[in-house]
Parts: C-alpha cells; structure tokens; sequence
C-alpha cells in the first residue's frame, strides 16, 4: 500500500569555487526532463525561501543554490535527527544549446522548476558545389 | 549493550548519551542537526523538545497541505501523504531523483502528547508539527516551604 521512499539528503562538497558562508551543505535531488524544446530540471529545495535562491547559467554550467535559514536552533538535544540543515548546491553542465535569455523559473512548496529552452537548431545549409 | 529500540526508532535518552560518549558532542555549537541516525522512511524526521512541547520537522518538497495528513495516538505520531508532481507520460527522464507516491511514518515519542493541542505548520516544504506534552507528563514545580 505505502510504498516508501527513501532518499536520502546527501551532504556534498563544493567542486570548484570555495563558498563564503561555513557550515555544511547538500545536494538537492533533482528531475531532469526533456519536454519538447526545452529541458526542465525540477529541484526539492525545501525550506529555502524564493529571495533566497541563486541561479546561474554562464558558458553552459548551471549553478543552484539556495540558501536556508537556520532551523532548530533552538534544539539542544534531538529525539531524532534523521537529516541535516544546511544550504543546498549543485552544478550542471548543459550539453544541449540553450538560449539562455530566454531561461525562466517558478518555486512553489519547496520545488524550484527550471525552463531551459533550446537554441532553435541551426538550419542545414546546402552548400553548392561549383564545377569549375 | 543491547538497544531496543521501537519500530519508529527512539531509543533516544540512552543511544544519545551513548553517541556521545563514543563520539563527543554529535550536534556540535548551536544545536545544528547533523544527520546522524539513518532515515529510516519517508520523510526523514528531526525530532528535539522544546519547553512543554516536543518539535517534529520533516522536509515534504513539493508536498501540498491537503496532500499530508498528521494525527496523534497517545505517544504515537503518524505523518501520512502523497507526493504528485510526476511528469507527464512520453515525457524523457535524464535524471530522476525525486521520488513520487504515497509516503507513511510512524515514530513512538517517549512521551505522552495533548493530541488536542497538536499543530501543524508547512511553508516552503518544511512540516513543522507541535506536539504539547500530555499534562501528566509536564514538568510540575514543588514548592519547597521552610518547616
């Protein structure tokens, strides 16, 4: 009846650049969807406000970050800690050719979606061959 | 030494104090969670005490309110939902990492809770649920008169 998913919260290393803030951070799971002319990328970022997620997309590498506000700092013993609090982060390098002008995002409940749509292709030329 | 541990999995006072003794202070300055027990389901609980009351955080992304269902039983706390959101069918995958359907969660409080007063917050995918210790259980200052 309840089929239980387990995935579990991931803590990670940044790859290239070092970050300012301390503190540890996590890899957020990701959709990765090719739908029609665009590529949507679906992300849990749950308990990040919308102001505080950064989105970057610069020679084909995208960045997500976002940033979360300490929770249970109150808390000096825990009953039950099953998952970290931290920023999330994770880069893509896009393979496929998007117009980047044209990328747009929405955030509801905790879900970032990303629309990254595609360069309309290059049409084929035909190159004339001349007899000489 | 043995553990027993219940089916929610909180053998907390005694495996805590043990954790500590093997490990130094787990949670470090702050009180910042650290994962440190695995999840043992979906979703992964944090669960601390606070005053009179007991918190239990979850993290349900793109779970909608309608779509999550707390209730409490003595010291039994159950979180029930469903997570929509797949994507359409014909649809490719290039990645899938979000998992989708129905999720269920029973843990066992060491104490006894005011279901009565059980509240129950989410904003930006984070369940916040409230869990006011039944009356009995509350802490009760004597007053210590001089004879």
């Amino acid at each position: 009846m309840a089929t239980e998913t387990t995935f579990e919260k991931q803590a990670d290393e940044p790859t290239s650049a070092e970050r300012t803030r301390s503190g540890q951070f996590f890899r957020p799971n990701v959709d990765i969807v090719e739908q029609g002319d665009e590529l949507v990328l679906v992300t849990d970022l749950p308990g990040v406000k919308p102001s505080d997620i950064d989105v970057h997309f610069e020679d084909g590498e995208l960045s997500i970050h976002g940033r979360v506000q300490p929770r249970a700092a109150d808390a000096k013993e825990f009953l039950l800690a099953e998952y970290g609090v931290g920023d999330f982060y994770r880069t893509f390098r896009v393979s496929e050719q998007i117009d980047a002008t044209k990328i747009h995002a929405d955030y509801n409940s905790g879900v970032l979606t990303l629309h990254l749509p595609k360069v309309e292709a290059i049409k084929p030329r035909k190159i004339a061959v001349q007899v000489s | 030494m043995v553990f027993r541990r219940t089916d929610g999995g909180l053998a907390v006072g005694q495996l805590r104090r043990e954790m500590d003794r093997l490990f130094g202070d787990f949670f470090g300055p702050g009180g910042t969670a650290q994962a440190i027990f695995p999840a043992r389901g979906f979703p992964a609980l944090n669960i601390w005490e606070q005053g009179d009351a007991l918190l239990a955080e979850a993290e349900v992304p793109g779970v909608k309110p309608e779509d999550v269902d707390v209730s409490v039983v003595g010291a039994e706390l159950v979180i029930k939902g469903h997570r929509g959101g797949g994507q359409p069918d014909g649809v490719s995958y290039h990645r899938r990492e979000r998992g989708v359907g129905e999720f269920s969660r029973t843990v066992r409080l060491p104490v006894e809770i005011d279901a009565d007063k059980v509240s129950a917050k989410l904003q930006d995918g984070v369940l916040r649920i409230t869990l006011p210790k039944a009356t009995a259980v509350k802490p009760r200052k004597i007053e210590v008169n001089a004879g």
